[in-house]
């Protein structure tokens, strides 16, 4: 049973913390029903399903904590993680940034669980993958594709009261068509919280048409282009420095956000030393959360269980404010901005976010353009220098000149070394935003976008 | 990496730090368990084979999976994290009606076993409808009976973890008070007690263990901050790799000390400290092209992603192409027996033989025996890395032995071996390398890197870089990254130190796949110098 209902994962808790002899204990119970299907050579190479349910108890004595998780729920098993648990922190050193758990907090509902998704059947993902691969066999292309459909709940309880559950969907399909002579290549990514939206061969289609489109692609020489950047061209890049904007890093010195430092005046030491409120983008940026967004919806709450809330990060090119860690909050006495519970990411937990546009579609700004270059994705994006926010990376699977209104043929791909900084402050017009990779990003016209070298890989 | 196996380690509030581990959390004493022994892994292993063969398989392996993690990290003056983990179970591969079948449970019971074969040759029946072509595997002799274990002096699991928390507060304060304003230090150490069995009679058991103790250290000055990661490596050692043995280091005249088989991490936190404060002060490159002289723990990376990838067979033949990508080197250039793939001095070779390496092991995860093969001989494309299904394509009949799974619930596929550049015959140290360039830049230590789909043209920076005036190094300098081509770049190589300078980096989290999976994977080579290579100032000025 790897999905509880609220009801079953309460009482669940509840038991768990009867166990308890620390002096705290905080709970975490996530479950999960995932599948996939991958295709390669307009043929299924693997396919799979997988269920999980995890449970994870932290007990603390005093500053001291240790942590074990399980995955029997009888009696015994519960008790003995409980046991596990507090013996690890008798053993553990004092951590000094140690913080009491959380009281109970109202959280608002959010939409974040679709039925279709949580009843995908694998004759399904097989239906979704065909019809991928037969309208590219159709036109002589070769297809290669993943699709993964999660249903998850969470559910946290902690000594204190708190007691917060979510369950929730999501789907990610992605498809990379390629002509037969290797001379082409056209990608698409689609993801929602309910699959029934997802139509495959709808957005094979458009990878077939930039697949076709890409063959036989010109040079171009390396330079500023103005550029339209899909929204799968820059989503990447604006999530990198949304993640880069943490209150503590900015306080001590390490982040573009940091406030020089000055000879006569050391920074002080327990308030915030940060360039929050100051513009450092164009009037038309606007990025907020906001876990009940119809189309990008989240957990209201963070991975402690405190709740949050709609949080405008930048405002008309303002960075309002930081997100940071109740620590940190507390040291430097300023509201505690978590990021909403997402599941995850590498090496730290990432900010779902949501970009403000325009109501223009691609098409509409392809036709408003002179001269410009099209960007249907980057790949390999890496950082090359964290104070400037600087970062390198590719355009990849269709990347064609722009001309009177046009498109007039495809050109290599090129390599970039740009900064998000720059890149909103050049702003020449913003699309009407789409979700992509459970943010919400509109297509970009950006003028003078540096790329560096060309690419001969298609 | 998937995102399930993020959730059990971070939704607790433990902090904020996601690992790519899977498994459950359990005390440091279960770690030391032994497990199950050889002959009640045999037998479960066979009621695997034997429920699978009489399913309709026709070939089948079962592995059998215990991985052990132990990961402490420090910020500073604390300690952030201590995370023990273990995940056990096993896995089912079959091929029936011609096709791959997999299925895996952590129910280690007979019956649960056999129920999980049958559910793998019903996932391969199912599937082999879609199957254009069936399964061609190369013939593999039974291996009997085998045990081995990663050759380690000290396991790391048997270390006290005060004697660990120790060491990184010593590290971490070493590079405080030697110019750092921040650092991050980090113990990583892996066992995998991972039993095969297949229907070619094979049933091995190995034992293998893996280290890795990065560090990065941040120093903020009075026009911003600087950051410098450490230069031990990942390795396929025990705990004796860091005793810091000084037989184990290369000197650089005026530069950096090089770590083989034993790291001083205190001693790198020491540098590191001193490096940042000079970073902090150093001269922003002029662009151009220079001579590079690249230390082996930089250079190893620009091998792992022009070389390594490039060369696994499957994105060549396009099982990639959504994900990472396909290859330059594609089948053509490989026939033609004349791709220049570099200078003919440059000879890259493959391998899961090297002792100490992180791919070290004595059969594969498929029951092939591992062992060495060349990738560029004098220059020219000769080979690719394939494994028993893939090596008919090649015209091959015996698999390379680099299949790979990152546990038991995983299906095994080509991951990259060690590829590594032979040194030259030549015994030349670094300083004579340096000292044959004019106007060059040497660079230590990996940076950033981003190489494009199919592998042509990459961008790479590094941690440490010097100016070489005549044959000296003068100063520290910053804001250095190079640009080039894959072919142009290998073809650009024209002098590489000998075997007594040679040291092996490497990649302890390389990811591969959808769903993704890890490996870890070593890069063997000297101080090697290529010629006239676009080097940019990465240096902007914003808000």
């Amino acid at each position: 049973m790897a999905i509880m209902t609220e009801k079953q994962a309460k009482e669940l808790l509840a038991r768990v913390l009867e166990l308890s002899e620390a002096d705290e204990c905080e709970c975490n119970l996530a479950g999960s029903n995932e599948g996939n299907i991958r295709y390669a050579l307009n043929t299924v190479t693997t396919s799979g399903e997988v269920s999980d349910v995890t449970l994870a108890v932290q007990s603390s004595f005093g500053k001291r904590t240790g942590a074990t998780t399980v995955n029997e729920f009888d009696d015994d098993s519960l008790k003995r993680a409980v046991r596990r648990s507090e013996e690890l922190a008798r053993l553990a050193p004092e951590n000094p940034e140690w913080m009491p758990p959380l009281g109970p907090q109202e959280y608002k509902a959010t939409p974040t669980w679709s039925e279709a998704t949580a009843n995908v059947t694998p004759e399904q993902r097989a239906r979704i993958a065909d019809a991928s691969i037969s309208p590219s066999k159709k036109e002589d292309l070769v297809a290669a594709g993943f699709l993964d459909d999660t249903e998850a709940f969470i559910a946290i309880m902690n000594s204190k009261g708190l007691f917060a559950y979510n369950l929730r969907t999501e789907c990610n399909f992605v498809a990379t068509i390629r002509t037969a002579d290797g001379t082409g290549s056209g990608w698409v990514s689609r993801d929602y919280k309910d699959i029934s939206k997802l139509d495959s061969g709808a957005a094979t289609h458009v990878a077939i048409k930039k697949s076709l489109g890409s063959r036989d692609a010109r040079a171009m020489e390396p330079g500023r282009y103005t550029v339209i950047l899909e929204p799968a061209a820059s989503g990447t890049l604006l999530g990198n420095m949304l993640n880069s904007m943490d209150q503590r890093a900015a306080d001590e010195g390490r982040s573009f956000l940091s406030r020089k430092a000055q000879d006569d005046k050391p920074p002080p030491e327990d308030a915030p030393h940060n360039r929050a409120g100051e513009k450092f983008f164009d009037e038309r940026v606007t990025i907020y959360s906001d876990p009940a967004h119809p189309d990008v919806p989240t957990p209201a709450f963070a991975a402690d269980g405190h709740a949050v809330d709609r949080t405008v990060w930048i405002d008309k090119g303002v960075v309002k404010v930081l997100p940071n860690t109740r620590f940190w909050a507390d040291k430097t006495g300023v509201p505690y901005r978590p990021i909403a519970f997402t599941g995850g990411g590498f090496f730290g937990a990432s900010l779902p976010f949501i970009m403000e546009g325009g109501k223009r579609s691609l098409e509409e700004m392809i036709a408003d353009t002179r001269r410009g270059v099209l960007v249907t994705r980057t790949w390999y994006i890496r950082p090359v220098d964290p104070q400037t926010q600087l970062y390198t990376g590719l355009t990849r699977d269709g990347t064609f000149y722009i001309e009177d209104g046009e498109i007039k043929y495809p050109i290599k791909n090129f390599r970039f070394n740009e900064s998000p900084i720059v890149m909103l402050n050049n702003i020449e017009e913003l699309g009407k935003p789409v979700r992509i990779d459970g943010n919400m990003v509109p297509p970009m016209k950006i003028r003078d976008f540096t790329f560096s070298s060309l690419s001969d890989a298609v | 990496m998937d995102r399930r196996q993020f959730v059990k380690l971070t939704g607790i509030g433990v902090g904020s730090l996601m690992l790519p581990i899977a498994g459950r959390m359990v005390s440091a004493e279960e770690l030391l368990d032994p497990g199950m022994d050889f002959d009640t892994k045999k037998r479960l292993g066979s009621i695997a084979l034997e429920a699978a063969t009489d399913a309709g398989a026709s070939y089948a392996d079962a592995r059998i999976g215990r991985y052990l993690n132990q990961f402490i990290t420090a910020q500073e003056t604390r300690i952030d994290n201590i995370v023990n983990t273990e995940s056990a179970g096993i896995g089912v591969r079959v091929i029936a009606d011609g096709t791959w079948g997999f299925a895996a449970t952590s129910d280690v019971t007979p019956e649960s076993i056999a129920a999980t074969a049958r559910k793998a040759v019903a996932v391969a029946k199912a599937n082999a409808k879609f199957q254009a072509n069936p399964v061609r595997l190369a013939p593999v002799k039974g291996a009997g009976d085998v045990q081995w274990r990663t050759p380690i002096k000290k396991n790391s699991f048997e270390v006290p973890i005060a004697e660990k928390v120790d060491l990184l507060m010593e590290v971490n304060n070493t590079a405080m008070e030697n110019g750092a304003s921040f650092i991050q230090s980090v113990l990583f150490q892996v066992n995998e007690k991972k039993f095969f069995a297949s229907t070619d009679g094979s049933f091995i058991d190995q034992d293998v263990h893996r280290l890795w103790a990065p560090f990065m250290a941040t120093a903020v000055g009075k026009d911003g901050f600087k950051t410098r990661t450490s230069l031990g490596n990942p390795v396929g050692m025990g705990y004796e790799y860091l005793d810091g043995d000084a037989a184990e280091q290369v000197r650089v005249s005026g530069a950096n000390i090089g770590y083989r088989w034993s790291y001083d991490m205190v001693g790198d936190a020491r540098d590191a400290g001193r490096q940042l404060q000079a970073k902090l002060k150093a001269r922003s490159v002029e662009p151009g092209k220079y001579d590079l002289v690249l230390d082996p723990h930089h250079l190893m990376l620009t091998i792992h992603e022009s070389v390594g990838h490039p060369l696994e067979l499957d994105r060549v033949l396009g099982y990639e192409a959504n994900y990472a990508g396909t290859s330059f080197a594609t089948l053509d250039k490989w026939r033609s027996g004349k791709f220049q793939y570099g200078a003919d001095i440059v000879n890259l070779f493959a391998d899961k033989t090297q002792k100490h390496s992180l791919g070290y092991v004595e059969y594969d995860d498929e029951g092939v025996k591992t062992r060495e093969w060349d990738l560029v001989k004098d220059g020219i494309l000769v080979n690719y890395q394939a494994i028993r299904d893939q090596v008919h394509v090649i015209d091959q009949d015996e698999s390379h032995g680099c299949c790979y799974s990152q546990s038991w619930a995983d299906v095994q596929f080509q991951r990259m071996p060690n590829v590594s550049l032979r040194p030259s015959e030549e015994d030349l140290s670094a300083d004579d390398i340096i000292a044959d360039v004019e106007n060059g830049i040497y660079i230590v230590g990996r940076g950033s890197f981003s190489i494009d789909q199919q592998r042509y043209n990459f961008q790479f920076g590094g941690q440490l870089f010097y100016e070489i005036k005549d044959g000296k190094i003068t100063e520290q300098i910053e804001d250095v990254a190079y640009q080039s081509n894959t072919q142009e770049f290998w073809n650009s190589c024209v002098a590489m130190a000998g075997a007594s300078d040679y040291r092996v980096g490497g990649s302890f989290f390389d990811g591969k796949g959808q769903p993704g999976q890890v490996s870890a994977v070593s890069h063997g080579c000297p101080t090697t110098r290529f010629n006239q290579v676009n080097v940019i100032n990465t240096a902007r000025k914003v808000g």
